[in-house]
């Protein structure tokens, strides 16, 4: 049984909370790194981060992109989006195809 | 290719190149295939995740509001000690090889109402919006999570049978075509020339015997 998780700043995420989500709070890049190799390890199956924070850490999380678990995605955090969920998404598809043919 | 030119590797090299032809096909089937069922994926992906954006950016709002009318202490009390739980069970399915994850979500409770860790006195009406929006929105972003590292696992195959795929085709299979011409011309040239030097010898042989037969014929007359 897997659980799931939430990486972000604070404001962010603590309504995720009521959801019955892990929550773990954030601020840097370093620390976020940290946090989600360790979660990676201890049997979360998806682990949602702010865009904010998985722009910072994108090279440390990318080996995770080929692994069936855990599934790390993006979501918007309280300052907005910054528009990297939907690079990553285009980012497969460059991989596939040679080229962004889907925008 | 380094090979001797013989008969029998002739042969085996026939033999591989059939192979190779056939999985060069069995692979570009393969390719299209992905190909066909990733883009599918991708536009969900795309259109799940606009959506999932947009709902957690519309309850991040509702939050903030919340956060400045209630003070952080009393939001933090009321959120961080949820009734609800949630567990995830994960599965495989096989799609062309790829094994794409299936994520199945278990709440402890089945009651709606327990995503309200808090009672409603003490808490701004902003909060609740948020978490119901947030509760409703989660559903999405579970299918969002399955369908992204499906997407992403995707690629990875289509990359890595695109990649074979223009192997056999542009190295393997010209590499035996050109080994087996080699070696077919050089069978041919080795026949010619057998067949010259036998022209040859018979040459020779029928000149001896025809001086044979002139001697024969001097003695005869002398």
């Amino acid at each position: 049984m897997h659980k799931i998780a939430v990486v972000g700043d604070k404001d962010s995420i603590y309504g995720f909370a009521s959801l019955g989500l892990g929550i773990f709070p954030c601020d840097d890049g370093e620390s976020a790194s940290k946090t989600v190799k360790e979660l990676a390890k201890n049997g979360y199956g998806v682990i949602y981060i702010t865009e904010e924070l998985f722009e910072l850490i994108g090279d440390d999380v990318e080996h995770f992109r080929d692994m069936p678990l855990p599934a790390i995605i993006p979501i918007p955090g309280v300052k907005g989006n910054t528009g990297v969920g939907m690079r990553n998404v285009s980012v497969s598809v460059e991989k596939a195809v040679g080229s962004d043919i889907i925008s | 290719m380094n090979v001797n030119p013989t008969r029998m590797e002739l042969t085996n090299l026939k033999r591989k190149l059939t192979t190779a032809r056939r999985g060069h096909k069995l692979l570009k089937d393969k390719r299209d295939e992905l190909m066909r069922r990733f883009l599918d994926m991708v536009r969900e992906n795309k259109e799940l995740r606009r959506e999932v954006e947009k709902a957690i950016l519309d309850s991040n709002k509702h939050i903030a509001v919340a956060r400045s009318v209630m003070s952080g202490e009393a939001l933090d009390v009321a959120l961080l000690l949820p009734k609800q739980e949630v567990s995830l069970d994960v599965t495989s399915r096989n799609v062309m090889s790829v094994d794409i994850p299936v994520f199945d979500i278990k709440f402890r409770s089945d009651n709606e109402a327990d995503a309200y860790s808090y009672g409603l006195a003490f808490t701004s009406g902003d909060l609740d919006t948020a978490v119901e929006e947030l509760s409703v929105v989660f559903k999405k972003m579970i299918r969002l999570a399955e369908i992204e590292k499906s997407c992403q696992m995707m690629s990875a195959e289509i990359e890595k049978t695109r990649r074979r795929v223009n192997a056999l085709e542009h190295v393997l299979i010209p590499q035996y075509i050109d080994t087996i011409k080699y070696i077919t011309m050089k069978l041919d040239e080795n026949e010619r020339s057998t067949t010259t030097r036998l022209m040859k010898v018979k040459d020779m042989m029928m000149n001896q015997q025809i001086e044979m037969q002139k001697r024969a014929e001097r003695l005869l007359n002398a």
